[in-house]
């Protein structure tokens, strides 16, 4: 009982950091996400191109993302690209999150894209439409609906994995739950509640994706 | 001896290979204006891979292909703009799921051609009255049966004012109580006036609509005449061996 009450003691005390945190850590994450989705779907595209330049660049990136661990992506953007180009740890952690999401989102589409019967490009080559007007027209929206479910995931993944920003001295959820936790002498307790609000953010997050795909759902019926 | 000026297709030592395996050999086919052409034969004998190089939906290995006069080749010709005259109509109908029938309709005419979308959805309704659904402009295609789907596929094709139309087993997917709507359809565009190559099973739409049956076996065309003298009195041993299994 005692320990409850010093847990909820501790959590009014902190809120109005941990609310900036989070704050840190939302930016962060729908910024690197909407990068993502944009990389995701010029990666995917370059994959099913039959052009093999573009499958190979595609394929390495892919395998590189996915081959090194974040923090390493994270540490090597920040130590290393700004030191050539002046860039703070806001955009230093986006960009890295952004290309790293940017490669799980690219196999995610492709894979989707690949789902769609043939029989819809087909359909509209068959009208006239080009490759590209079918592939947007057509394809697209197709596949895009059936990538929710598997981007709702990674969109929650990336939300978590922000934290690693942190390392890079970003003052963002896990950060200030660290820097409070040793500060105090407490680091469960701030650990405990850091994982409230991220729980937060991720059931709003699974709200907001459920949300779309009914909308979507719904347009069909 | 055809003349030129009618001729809707022409295709000349058409050869078309998978890999090792040659599904197109030597073929030579001739469609005039208005004429309605139905291909027959066994599956794998390779009519509807004519038909797909036809709409170049598969590309020829070597030979010619010569659409109105004009031989079509990859490298001269905008292999769209040569599909806007020839329609396709598909087995598993390839309606696109996420666009309501009218949309559906729509799509390729203002997207391509940049028909006014006013303009475009009152042809639109015109052609669903004519293939009997008028009454389904904002269904979505999932609600639709079999031969409904068919009929909006029509439309669809009809709706680019193609100068052809091409119908691959338009109706092998379709209940057997779903496949008289569909023909009747077709029977009322060779009524008036369309040109069609179709690949079908169906003997009874062959013989009644057909101005040329062709039979083909293992990529060649085997035989080819008038229904009846198809039907009734074939001259190879094959046709006859295919007609006997079938009839």
């Amino acid at each position: 009982m005692e320990s409850l009450t010093h847990f909820f003691n501790a959590f009014i005390d902190s809120y109005p950091i941990f609310l900036k945190g989070m704050w840190l850590t939302l930016e962060l994450t729908v910024v690197s996400i909407l990068f993502a989705i944009v990389i995701g779907l010029v990666f995917a595209l370059l994959k099913l191109s039959n052009i093999k330049i573009l499958e190979w660049i595609s394929n390495i990136y892919v395998y590189l993302v996915r081959g090194t661990p974040l923090i390493v992506q994270i540490f090597v953007l920040f130590f290393g690209i700004t030191k050539l180009i002046q860039m703070d740890a806001f955009w230093a952690a986006s960009i890295a999150l952004a290309f790293h999401n940017g490669a799980y989102i690219a196999e995610i589409f492709r894979g989707s894209i690949q789902s769609i019967d043939r029989g819809q490009m087909e359909a509209g080559r068959s009208l006239g439409m080009s490759t590209s007007l079918t592939m947007r027209r057509i394809v697209l929206p197709q596949a895009f609906r059936r990538a929710l479910p598997p981007l709702g995931n990674q969109f929650i993944i990336g939300l978590k994995d922000s934290s690693l920003a942190a390392f890079i001295s970003m003052s963002e959820l896990f950060n200030i739950a660290t820097t409070l936790g040793s500060a105090k002498f407490d680091t469960l307790t701030y650990l405990l509640i850091v994982a409230v609000y991220y729980l937060v953010l991720v059931l709003l997050l699974t709200l907001f994706v459920n949300l779309i795909e009914r909308k979507l759902a719904a347009s069909e019926k | 001896m055809t003349t030129i000026d009618n001729l809707m297709i022409k295709v000349d030592k058409l050869n078309k290979s998978f890999g090792d395996l040659h599904v197109l050999k030597d073929v030579d086919l001739t469609v005039k204006e208005s004429d309605v052409v139905v291909l027959i034969g066994a599956s794998g004998s390779g009519k509807s891979t004519l038909l797909r190089c036809l709409n170049f939906l598969e590309m020829k290995n070597s030979g010619d292909i010569i659409i109105e006069g004009e031989k079509v080749e990859k490298s001269t010709h905008n292999l769209n703009k040569v599909r806007e005259r020839v329609g396709m109509v598909f087995q598993h109908f390839n309606l696109f799921p996420h666009k309501t029938v009218l949309e559906n309709i729509i799509e390729a005419p203002v997207k391509v051609k940049g028909v006014k979308k006013g303009d475009a959805i009152k042809e639109g309704k015109e052609l669903l009255n004519k293939v009997g659904l008028g009454d389904k402009l904002d269904v979505y295609p999932s609600k639709l049966s079999g031969g409904q789907k068919q009929r909006v596929a029509i439309a669809r094709a009809l709706a680019m004012k193609p100068d052809v139309m091409l119908f691959d087993e338009p109706t092998s997917a379709l209940d057997p109580e779903l496949v008289g709507e569909v023909l009747a359809t077709m029977k009322e565009l060779a009524k008036e006036g369309m040109t069609m190559v179709v690949v079908t099973h169906e003997m009874g739409f062959a013989r009644e609509v057909a101005d040329w049956v062709v039979y083909m076996n293992d990529g060649r065309i085997v035989e080819r005449g008038h229904p009846n003298d198809v039907f009734d009195n074939p001259k190879e041993q094959r046709t006859k061996d295919f007609l006997n299994s079938i009839l």
